[in-house]
């Protein structure tokens, strides 16, 4: 398993060599790249903070739950922070499985939770100014 | 060995005892309260929701804001009736935006 924070381009390569092992017959990975609008504003960089050790246990739960559920022996995941650059990854995830279904979900489950209840937060920069992007509808609660 | 109960004499000061957490902020709450981290000091037995009161003194903005913050002590979730202890960490989180 990778799981990590980090501040530099994340390797993807790195990543599904991770999840290529000899058991397994398909590798579903996801990135999450930098748009250069949100809801049409241009935008012209992200920047994106945690509460890194919190952030790391909880990708690092997400990644066990998804390993677990759908019998896994192979998944990485990394999420950036600082300054990224439109079209850099800010988010990338790799799910090696025996078969592709497995994969597929595995690989959905880790974004769609991540979204959820990670301690990150993303900040979007206009020409004129920035806002922290807090949707109320992605606030964590206690398990 | 008889146990023997301490004289009077040696009792602790008559100040309620007291707990010291540190409170962590991030994203628009760290702007809005224009830090990362603050040492606060509170009655023991307080609640988050006894922090929340105390940070709103100096900060009101803080209390409509509240009602869309998480909370965690030591990194796990925890809702805002939870007591505090000595020495806890206490993360005020709004909601996120990983991805």
């Amino acid at each position: 398993m990778i799981v990590e924070l980090t501040s530099n381009p994340i390797d993807v390569p790195r990543l599904i060599d991770h999840v290529n092992k000899p058991s397994n017959g398909g590798i579903c990975t996801f990135l999450g790249v930098v748009r250069d609008n949100a809801e049409g504003r241009p935008v012209v960089k992200l920047g994106y903070e945690a509460y890194e050790s919190m952030a790391v246990t909880q990708m690092r739960t997400i990644v066990e739950e998804a390993m677990q559920r759908w019998n896994l022996d192979a998944v990485a995941l990394s999420h950036r922070t600082g300054e990224l650059q439109i079209g850099e990854a800010s988010v990338v995830i790799a799910v090696g499985a025996p078969h592709r279904a497995e994969a597929f979900e595995a690989c959905r489950y880790i974004i769609d939770t991540l979204k959820t209840r990670v301690p990150i937060w993303k900040k979007e920069f206009f020409q004129d100014g920035a806002v922290w992007v807090e949707p109320v509808s992605s606030q964590p609660s206690p398990q | 060995m008889a146990r023997t109960k301490p004289p009077p004499s040696k009792s602790p000061p008559a100040s309620p005892a007291a707990i010291s957490v540190r409170v962590l902020f991030f994203a628009s709450l760290a702007d809005l309260m224009g830090e990362r981290r603050r040492s606060l000091r509170l009655a023991a037995g307080a609640t988050i929701a006894d922090a929340l009161r105390d940070l709103s003194l100096d900060v009101p903005e803080l209390a409509a804001r509240a009602p869309h913050v998480s909370f965690a002590v030591n990194e796990t979730f925890v809702s805002a009736d939870a007591a505090l202890s000595d020495g806890d960490e206490l993360a005020l989180i709004p909601p996120v935006s990983g991805g």
